[in-house]
């Protein structure tokens, strides 16, 4: 079949080549129930989710308010705990970890990234990214080193000594994102990023996102615009806190062949 | 698609021959509306029929070229500036399926619109995909930028069609499901002497169906 060969034509960038299958996936969720208060009141939040997102990957979660998009994403950064089933980070199950372990999880594994942004007021933008560093108890010198390294990564090098106030909306956010997986974090997890943002500064937010995904972050993006969804390797669709469907990955030499066979 | 006016608009640049005109509106829209050269040439002689276009000689290889004429130049000015015609809507077939499958026996509209969301995800995907490959081209400066950048628009007219799907998909969704939970909130109306007797199956309670239901009664 000539479109097979067209598929390998086609550049593919960063983690994309890796086999998914025999790496340990960055993020898996195992049978996750939530379940909020109890008897009549009862609600389920999510009703047995498995999910699994791989380094190089960014998986995108839609569905209706009440989905349990949000909760999904809250629990797989273990700011929640479920009601039973496993949220494994990088090998270990965060649902069994102590307090400690987990807030040391949280600042070496997981970066979030939320609608509107919280970056905090009082620091510069190197010094937000810097901060989970810090916190993690990298000397500051050297965290600095690092934000800088950071920001210079995603062209904002010139903005490293502005406070939030003196930043776009946009630029926030692609701070957000580069404090969301400063030093070896590999797990971002993203909030409607795009909600406070313009349709064009949206996407280069959301360009951001899938080049760091490329060079091999995983990612799970919670979203309702099909358009920045479009982005992601998966698209899973959430219907009162079960998975119903989920899209394969990207097969773009399979439309527009022709086209892309030129590339 | 108006190929007698893409053709015109080629034209323009100067004379061309058929396989050559179909090549650059090829490249232009990249593929997405495949030509084949017999298409070319009936439409060739049509524009000539019309006086749009006339034959302008032979290249070195012995390709007859056309030429656009001064009547062609007008007739495709007035095209750039005429709104594309939105009287006659084109028949869509994803609105004939959803305005079928409300009460439609048997048919699950929610799977029907989820089976769509799925496809128009999925196609949003591929063009997103091919999006950031036009995008990187054209950022590293490719001779063919003009085409390049040709090919974003249309990929980009394309990613919001679909998009407008999706959304429609999913307001069509939440309405229908709006629509159920106050169906089944309100208490049963009297019963009429001339309530409508039951056709549907007995365990269709689609709110469509309960809605249309009301709307005989009323």
């Amino acid at each position: 079949m000539p479109d097979q060969h067209r598929s390998h034509a086609i550049p593919r960038t960063g983690g994309h080549s890796a086999p998914r299958s025999a790496s340990q996936p960055v993020l898996r969720l195992d049978r996750l129930v939530r379940t909020h208060g109890s008897g009549a009141t009862e609600v389920h939040a999510l009703r047995g989710i498995d999910l699994s997102v791989h380094a190089g990957e960014l998986v995108a979660v839609m569905g209706p308010s009440g989905s349990g998009k949000s909760t999904l994403l809250t629990l797989a950064g273990g700011l929640d705990t479920p009601t039973s089933g496993h949220v494994i980070v990088e090998g270990m199950d965060i649902t069994t970890a102590g307090r400690r372990q987990l807030a040391a999880l949280r600042r070496r594994s997981i970066g979030y990234v939320f609608q509107d942004y919280n970056l905090i007021p009082a620091l510069t933008a190197a010094e937000n990214v810097a901060l989970p560093l810090e916190l993690d108890g990298t000397s500051a010198r050297k965290a600095r080193a690092a934000a800088l390294a950071s920001l210079d990564e995603i062209n904002l090098r010139p903005l490293a000594d502005r406070f939030p106030d003196e930043m776009s909306g946009g630029q926030q956010q692609r701070v957000a994102l580069a404090r969301a997986l400063v030093g070896n974090r590999r797990l971002v997890l993203a909030d409607e990023p795009t909600g406070a943002l313009d349709s064009e500064t949206g996407e280069s937010v959301l360009a951001l996102l899938r080049s760091r995904c490329d060079a091999g972050a995983a990612g799970i993006l919670v979203t309702h615009e099909p358009r920045f969804a479009a982005w992601a390797d998966r698209v899973v669709f959430l219907r009162d806190g079960s998975v119903v469907d989920e899209t394969l990955r990207s097969r773009a030499d399979s439309l527009l062949s022709g086209r892309a066979a030129g590339l | 698609m108006s190929i007698r006016h893409g053709l015109l608009a080629l034209l323009e640049r100067g004379p061309r021959y058929g396989s050559q005109l179909r090549s650059e509106f090829e490249s232009r829209t990249g593929s997405t509306w495949p030509l084949n050269v017999g298409q070319v040439y009936t439409t060739l002689s049509r524009l000539e029929r019309d006086g749009l276009v006339a034959p302008g000689g032979e290249d070195a290889a012995g390709h007859t070229l056309y030429a656009i004429t001064d009547t062609g130049r007008s007739e495709l000015r007035e095209w750039y500036e005429r709104p594309v015609d939105r009287t006659n809507p084109p028949r869509d077939e994803l609105s004939i399926k959803l305005a079928m499958a409300v009460g439609a026996p048997g048919v699950d509209i929610r799977a029907v619109i989820q089976s769509q969301r799925h496809a128009t995800i999925q196609a949003m995907q591929d063009y997103t995909r091919l999006k950031a490959q036009a995008i990187t081209a054209i950022e590293g400066g490719r001779a063919d930028e003009r085409d390049d950048l040709a090919w974003l628009l249309v990929l980009e007219q394309l990613i919001f069609q679909t998009e407008a799907e999706a959304r429609w998909l999913d307001h069509s969704e939440s309405r229908l499901v709006r629509l159920a939970a106050r169906a089944a909130a309100e208490p049963a109306p009297p019963a009429a002497p001339a309530a409508p007797p039951a056709t549907g199956p007995a365990a269709d309670t689609t709110a469509v169906r309960s809605r249309s239901a009301r709307t005989r009664r009323g």
